[in-house]
């Protein structure tokens, strides 16, 4: 069992309020989830790219910065939250700033022009607490509350998971198709880097994307190339998908109004949103894919 | 606190779902109303009754709403999660809006209504209770169905029915697909009686004359070494 939380605005109104909104959907769905918890955030675009890295020791982050300019010969900004950091810096000193960041033993979690990923073991109100969620603003996000089924409860096992710029999935269920995918994955030059299925779903969807699919295409393509149970919701830079296998019983229920579309394991998840009263809500059929892009 | 209509009022964002479920089983012997106000969607709402109560829940919930009902009218206005009115014995459970998977599974007796649509395995495994959907039902509805009577004024999902026992289907939309050994069946006169019954007790409008009905074949009732690549 897990939780999975999604919010697209459509009013940019609310952009603002889009972490507060999205830490109460999150919260509610600890019940669901309560070993670790994260979230991805679309939030204001810069000028360059934004690499968020993760560090269980924050002593790490002691003037990153500094070091990653002098690699890179780039102005470079960071903001530390926690765990985790948030480098900007031009896109034409991403490669060489992701080199240098593992090198140094820092786990890259997201990549992207508006991408932020932070996740941690624990519950969802105090890893919610920890990055400040609340605060953030953006233009959409994904929440996941974790129970553990296939692989170890870690920080980097929690999700959600990246393997692409801007791209990101959660997903509640189980793959039983994960290992060979992962082979096959690889010699394509897809490498994941946990034992997670979760992250082989990401990377299969990052290379379909890669050659040439639309989100909706690579959502398509799961039906029928992942083997399991599972209820996926995916971000990317402008749109937000989700997709049910077809036997369909990790459950899901959508709500839209004009300000907002709105996904979540359960309708108590959506309890506190604005206007969902008289919210169009209903629960997404199995085997079809629905994707919502700015 | 009973209001001037004679209407007890249970507020789930003053009372904790314990107190407010013990409240209402403890009305056994009586013919009480009661409503439950600010659901938010929470689980187990109005499980195990065992009166002639009514309960009117006003707002949308989650899982297992109405379990184990017996005897008890409870009217949902708005929608329901996983597994409403599951394990009903007798009584009446009515659903203003969707439900979502395995509505009225394994239950024993009572009328299910659903004015809405009910998604995946409505009625699996249903061991005598009525079940009116006014909507669409989603795949794997009746699954392993026993006994009772489940209609569906919209369209059933694929594999409806498969595995069958004695339950009767009927349907009055399309059926994407019958399950293993679900087949059509003639309507005979004493169906067009039960299901006019039905309808009328559900509120549905429709006519009994535009609905099909579907049952065992009753091929999987007993192994047959020539059908192994049938199981």
């Amino acid at each position: 069992m897990c939780g999975i939380v999604g919010l697209f605005l459509k009013n940019d109104a609310l952009r603002p309020k889009l972490g507060e909104m999205l830490t109460d959907m999150l919260i509610t769905m600890t019940d669901r989830g309560p070993d670790s918890a994260g979230i991805a955030i679309y939030g204001a675009e810069g000028e360059g790219v934004k690499i968020t890295v993760q560090s269980d020791d924050p002593a790490a982050f002691d003037g990153l910065d500094a070091v990653l300019a002098q690699v890179t010969g780039a102005e470079v900004s960071m903001k530390v939250l926690d765990t985790h950091a948030v480098l900007g810096l031009p896109e034409a000193a991403a490669d060489a700033a992701v080199a240098a960041l593992e090198e140094k033993g820092l786990r890259v979690m997201a990549r992207g022009a508006s991408m932020e990923i932070f996740k941690e073991v624990g519950l969802p109100r105090d890893v919610a607490e920890r990055f400040a969620l609340r605060a953030m603003g953006g233009s959409h996000g994904i929440g996941h509350t974790r129970m553990a089924t296939e692989s170890a409860v870690t920080t980097l096992g929690a999700h959600p998971f990246s393997t692409a710029s801007d791209e990101c999935l959660v997903h509640n269920g189980s793959l039983s198709n994960h290992n060979s995918l992962r082979r096959s994955l690889a010699r394509d030059g897809f490498a994941v880097k946990t034992e997670n299925d979760t992250e082989v779903g990401a990377a299969y969807i990052s290379s379909r994307i890669a050659g040439g699919a639309t989100l909706g295409e690579a959502l398509e393509g799961t039906l029928e190339d992942l083997d399991g149970f599972f209820t996926f919701v995916m971000g990317t830079r402008n749109g937000f998908g989700v997709v049910r296998d077809p036997i369909a019983c990790k459950p899901a229920v959508l709500a839209e109004t004009d300000d907002y579309v709105a996904f979540g394991s359960e309708y108590r998840a959506f309890a506190d949103l604005p206007g969902i009263e008289t919210a169009k809500v209903w629960e997404p059929e199995p085997a079809t894919v629905y994707f919502w892009e700015r | 606190m009973p209001s001037d209509n004679g209407v007890t009022t249970l507020d789930m964002s003053a009372t904790e779902l314990r107190e407010i479920n013990e409240t209402l089983q403890s009305a056994a012997g009586s013919n009480r109303a009661f409503e439950v106000v600010n659901t938010r969607g929470a689980h187990a709402i109005a499980v195990g009754l065992d009166a002639p109560i009514t309960v009117t829940v006003k707002g949308s919930t989650g899982y297992y709403c109405a379990g184990m009902n017996k005897q008890a009218t409870v009217h949902v206005q708005g929608s329901v999660g996983p597994g409403v009115a599951e394990n009903m014995m007798s009584g009446t459970v009515i659903i203003e809006g969707d439900a979502s998977q395995y509505a009225g599974a394994t239950a024993h007796g009572g009328l299910l209504v659903i004015k809405g649509n009910a998604s995946s395995r409505c009625g699996i495994s249903m061991k005598g209770i009525d079940i009116v959907v006014h909507g669409n039902i989603g795949h794997m509805s009746a699954f392993m169905a026993q006994k009772g009577n489940l209609v569906v004024l919209g369209d059933a999902g694929d594999a409806l029915g498969d595995s069958l026992y004695e339950a009767r289907l009927f349907v009055r939309g399309s059926v994407k697909s019958l399950g293993a050994d679900c087949v059509e069946k003639e309507m005979r006169p004493e169906h067009i009686d039960l299901l006019a019954d039905l309808l009328a007790k559900a509120g549905a409008d429709a006519k009994p004359q535009e609905f099909k009905r579907y049952g065992s074949a009753r091929k999987l009732y007993n192994f047959n070494i020539d059908h192994a690549g049938d199981y």
